[in-house]
């Protein structure tokens, strides 16, 4: 029973950060139609710049956390500005290939100042929580907490704001959003940087317990691809659910099967999910 | 109708570059030359393969360098671990590839646009990860070491580079052949009307999942091809072949020299590796350069040179025409990269 717990504790962990990136992926998936193979590297380059705020500047964790928020959110805007904004009314095709540029500049940039070696991220948070049996390190527990605090924070901010309101709006009709006023550069723009900032957190959070390196951004968001996918592509509930689904089977499928295999299990569970219904778990419809 | 250009596509230009291929050898100073373009050749039929299903077919398949990889670990694996020879078994990487290619087409062709993309990405994922932790099966991360060398063919010994190098330019004139007698056939035809539009193609009468499905299992038959011709040529192979870094590569070259164009590949495929050789401070940051050259183009230059040149030479003479019959109809607009325009 305390294994069992012990599994879904590292399922929320999982689910948590999933659902964080996957968040920012289908927002902008909603709002411009594009899969942006990028996010990935913005992940990545939130892991670098609070690596970079708390070795090279000295300061502490909770700031290298705001600092990558605000570098990838500018990072992920200025994309936007620069690529994706001029190919809007291109086909599909130019803005995957485009996103998988930026991916590669990223990467290289990377790798180009920091190097390809693995980098350790301290946290202050080293401590191991026990309870009744159940042993929890202190940051699989924060990033529990802040995960589902920076989700319950942007429902609040896309249900109860006016500015939120703007950007569901345009993901549900992007020609009736224009007709009553809507700013589609504004929102465009709002919804990259906040794509960027959760992705930057979600890093920073995740960092401490699986290093930093320039590929670290493949697999989260490779997976993040498969959530939306299965929660339905622009639906904010679905990339909720969706990174909790496979959080869950990742930690259970490592434990229970094969920690070997256990990267295989979410691209798998999608390969079959979509073998049996091509338009995905909870989406309306077909893509 | 024929609104190709006479000069990419006719016999001399092509001839032309034979000539200069087959000479290449005693122009190239020295063994390290040949190596480099032998790897460009290898590298050019797998992306004219990738072309085949993203260029004309329209449909952007990220598993690409996965069924390279299966390719080359069908000749490894048979020459190294079964002793088959090695004819055999590079003749079954193709097919393999291709019949791999059904299965993994069945199901993800039914998804269109960029669903077709994540899932092959996912597909490219589980053939790298099970490249890599298969160990009994692939020798996992150590790869497969000593992969013996194309035995002779009538008389030719395949050991030394010169004759390594002709037969691999043997293999690419081969493709692009076979690529060019499918591009100017009917099927050819269909392909690009499913790419231009596929409800369209379906209001014509074409079988979508057909022609898809056929246009996907020639494509990675290209794949396992070129991955066979790795396999002979550096005789190591690791889980590296199945990164997707090498289908973003070929992404590249299909773009640099113009997607959907049959000239365009090649010349993607041959030129930016020659030019990373001489950015040679690059190499490993290669991207640093490329991956915003991959954004410019996309934005500015989305045919690439071929196509561009085509598109360029097309209006032209297009213009040419209205101003001989000013009552002729236009019917020449500029070909597009994924949809909406006229066939290729």
């Amino acid at each position: 029973m305390e294994l069992f717990l012990q599994q879904v504790l590292n399922g929320l962990t999982l689910g948590g950060v999933y659902s964080l990136v996957a968040l920012g992926l289908t927002l902008v998936y909603g709002i411009l139609h594009v899969p942006n193979f990028a996010h990935g590297a913005f992940y990545m380059a939130g892991a670098y710049s609070a690596f970079f705020i708390m070795t090279k500047l000295g300061l502490n964790y909770w700031w290298g956390m705001l600092g990558a928020a605000v570098v990838v959110a500018l990072i992920s805007v200025l994309s936007e500005r620069l690529v994706f904004h001029p190919l809007r009314k291109a086909p599909y095709l130019h803005h995957m290939i485009a996103s998988i540029g930026i991916l590669l500049f990223l990467e290289a940039g990377a790798q180009a100042i920091w190097g390809a070696d693995f980098h350790r991220m301290d946290t202050p948070y080293t401590q191991l929580l026990e309870f009744g049996g159940l042993t929890l390190p202190a940051q699989r527990l924060l990033i529990i907490v802040a995960a589902f605090l920076l989700v319950g924070l942007l429902q609040l901010f896309l249900k109860k704001t006016v500015t939120g309101a703007t950007i569901v709006a345009m993901a549900q009709n992007r020609e009736g959003a224009a007709l009553v006023g809507i700013d589609a550069t504004r929102v465009a723009m709002m919804t990259f940087a906040i794509a960027g900032a959760l992705a930057g957190m979600a890093a920073v959070l995740y960092a401490p317990i699986n290093l930093v390196y320039t590929s670290m951004g493949n697999l989260v968001i490779t997976k993040a691809f498969v959530i939306i996918v299965l929660g339905g592509m622009g639906s904010v509930p679905g990339a909720i659910v969706g990174g909790l689904i496979i959080g869950f089977a990742e930690a259970f499928g490592a434990f229970y099967i094969s920690t070997d295999y256990k990267d295989i299990i979410a691209f798998a569970l999608l390969v079959l999910i979509l073998s049996v219904r091509p338009q995905g778990l909870f989406a309306k419809g077909a893509h | 109708m024929k609104i190709r250009s006479p000069l990419f596509n006719s016999t001399t230009g092509w001839l032309l570059l034979l000539a200069l291929a087959i000479a290449f050898p005693f122009l190239a100073g020295n063994d390290y030359h040949l190596t480099v373009m032998s790897t460009a050749y290898i590298y050019a039929v797998a992306t004219i393969g990738l072309n085949l299903i993203t260029g004309y077919t329209g449909q952007y398949n990220l598993a690409h360098s996965g069924f390279m990889a299966v390719g080359a670990y069908t000749v490894g694996i048979l020459t190294v671990d079964h002793q088959v020879p090695f004819w055999i078994a590079f003749f079954l990487a193709g097919v393999f590839a291709a019949i791999l290619g059904f299965f993994v087409g069945i199901v993800s062709l039914r998804l269109k646009t960029h669903f077709f993309s994540i899932f092959t990405l996912c597909v490219g994922y589980i053939m790298y990860l099970v490249i890599e932790k298969w160990e009994s099966l692939t020798h996992g991360t150590v790869g497969i070491i000593g992969i013996p060398a194309p035995p002779d063919v009538a008389g030719i010994d395949f050991t030394s580079p010169r004759p390594q190098y002709y037969l691999v330019l043997f293999f690419l004139v081969a493709s692009l052949w076979i690529m060019h007698r499918i591009v100017r056939s009917l099927l050819g035809r269909t392909f690009m009307a499913i790419r231009n539009g596929d409800d369209l193609a379906q209001a014509l009468g074409i079988n979508l999942m057909r022609n898809k499905l056929l246009a996907f299992m020639l494509s990675v038959f290209f794949a396992g091809l070129a991955g066979a011709l790795y396999a002979g040529f550096v005789r190591f192979i690791g889980p590296g072949v199945a990164s997707v870094e090498h289908t973003f590569d070929m992404t590249m070259y299909m773009l640099v020299g113009g997607i959907g164009t049959l000239l365009g590949p090649l010349l993607g495929a041959i030129g930016v590796p020659w030019l990373t050789q001489y950015l040679q401070v690059l190499q490993d940051y290669r991207f640093v350069v490329f991956g915003p050259l991959l954004v410019i183009l996309v934005i500015f230059l989305p045919y690439g040179i071929v196509g561009t040149y085509m598109n360029r030479k097309r209006r032209k003479e297009a213009l040419a025409a209205q101003a001989a019959a000013p009552a002729a109809p236009r019917n020449v607009t500029p070909i597009s990269g994924a949809k909406g325009a006229t066939h290729a």
